[in-house]
């Protein structure tokens, strides 16, 4: 279905006025950018545990990062080359005295004072796994492969009305690293639990064949290309508007495009294949509140039991 | 020729595994080591060479995935 822009953007308003007015959301000033309620964070953390126990059978290695990756293991995810429109730079102030007072001068005028400043070594962390890779160059998996359960704050510079597209945001992730067999098994086992977890959860999921939102015209091809190799799957579900789904899950092969970057390789000496599930915690604690309501307490019996509220 | 101009792209664009002389005009690009990523690249240089556009409908891989098919698409956008 075509819906227009503006009926779409009336619906996220209307949604996200909602969500402040019932003080689950806090509001920036910025779009895409909100402080949480106590309760709010208390349906992620839920989730989260029903995640770690419905992977513990996997016992992944457990790795958390800060939402910054140093610069140049940022050049070396192509980020730059796909979506450059999406990335957050960490820049500073490196002067002296002089250059501080013009820095403030410019301030007090008005004027374009962040031209001034330098960029430091860091970048904001576009998607939860990259921060991995780097620390993992030049390995050799075991036989069985690496299963690692991620978790961060990742950026994305796409401000929109939208209550559920945030500029930052969490991925909770199990990552596989592993041989061009074990990493897409991985991707599809997943899939299949994912949707499993969601849908036991209430939520009217579906997966569908997804790409990524490569940049440009040039993007177009790269979309077109990792759509004929269905490579990337969302589980998708209404929040804002029934009509167009968001994604609140995906589940995705990178083939060896990390492996060989990176240099980790299989048992056997050939580039890893990596592939990830990755739950997106605000939009599925959107998708909750929804589907069953601002209060938690009044959630069906089934739900609260599985989340352990 | 349109063909030695893709095949000259090809190289520098390309980033192929297998060298270029070794292919035929149907062997496919992608077996060579074609990435999404050097695709990219591959249809800028087109465009800027041979002053065309592709159009949405053509951006895919199978535009884009042998000697024959992107001098197909070439002659098409420039009738």
């Amino acid at each position: 279905m075509c819906l227009s822009h503006d009926v779409l953007d009336e619906a996220y308003r209307q949604y996200q006025q909602e969500l402040v007015d019932a003080g689950l959301l806090l509001p920036s000033g910025v779009p895409g950018v909100y402080g949480l309620s106590g309760l709010f964070e208390g349906i992620i953390e839920a989730f989260e545990r029903y995640v770690t126990r419905m992977g513990a059978h996997l016992t992944p290695e457990v790795v958390r990062f800060p939402p910054l990756l140093s610069r140049d293991s940022y050049l070396r995810t192509d980020h730059i080359e796909t979506f450059p429109d999406l990335m957050g730079s960490v820049h500073s102030f490196v002067g002296k005295e002089k250059d501080h007072l013009k820095l403030v001068q410019k301030k007090e005028a008005g004027e374009g004072w962040a031209e001034s400043l330098t960029p430091t070594d860091v970048m904001l962390v576009p998607a939860a796994c990259y921060p991995l890779y780097p620390t993992m160059a030049n390995s050799t998996l075991p036989d069985e492969g690496r299963v690692v359960d991620l978790r961060a704050f990742v950026f994305r510079h796409e401000p929109s009305p939208d209550p559920a597209r945030m500029q930052i945001f969490r991925q909770r992730e199990y990552v596989m690293l592993g041989t061009a067999e074990q990493a897409p098994a991985h991707r599809d086992y997943w899939l299949k639990r994912g949707e499993e977890m969601l849908t036991a959860l209430g939520l009217d999921v579906k997966p569908v064949v997804a790409n990524d939102p490569f940049f440009g015209r040039g993007g177009r091809v790269m979309a077109a290309t990792q759509k004929e190799q269905a490579l990337k799957y969302e589980l998708v579900a209404p929040i804002a508007s029934t009509e167009k789904l968001t994604a609140i899950s995906s589940s995705n092969c990178h083939l060896d495009h990390f492996g060989r970057e990176f240099n980790i390789k299989t048992a056997d000496g050939q580039p890893a294949h990596t592939a990830c599930i990755g739950f997106g915690l605000e939009r599925i604690t959107l998708a909750l509140l929804k589907k069953h309501g601002f209060d938690p307490n009044a959630w069906p019996v089934d739900v609260r039991s599985l989340l352990e509220l | 020729m349109i063909i030695q101009s893709v095949r000259e792209i090809l190289t520098t664009q390309g980033r192929l595994s297998t060298p270029l002389s070794e292919l035929r005009e149907d062997s496919d690009l992608y077996h060579a080591g074609l990435t999404s990523l050097a695709t990219v690249g591959l249809m800028l240089a087109l465009e800027e060479e041979f002053d065309i556009e592709f159009p949405d409908s053509m951006l895919s891989r199978k535009t884009f995935g042998s000697i024959e098919s992107i001098v197909d698409a070439i002659e098409a956008l420039q009738d």
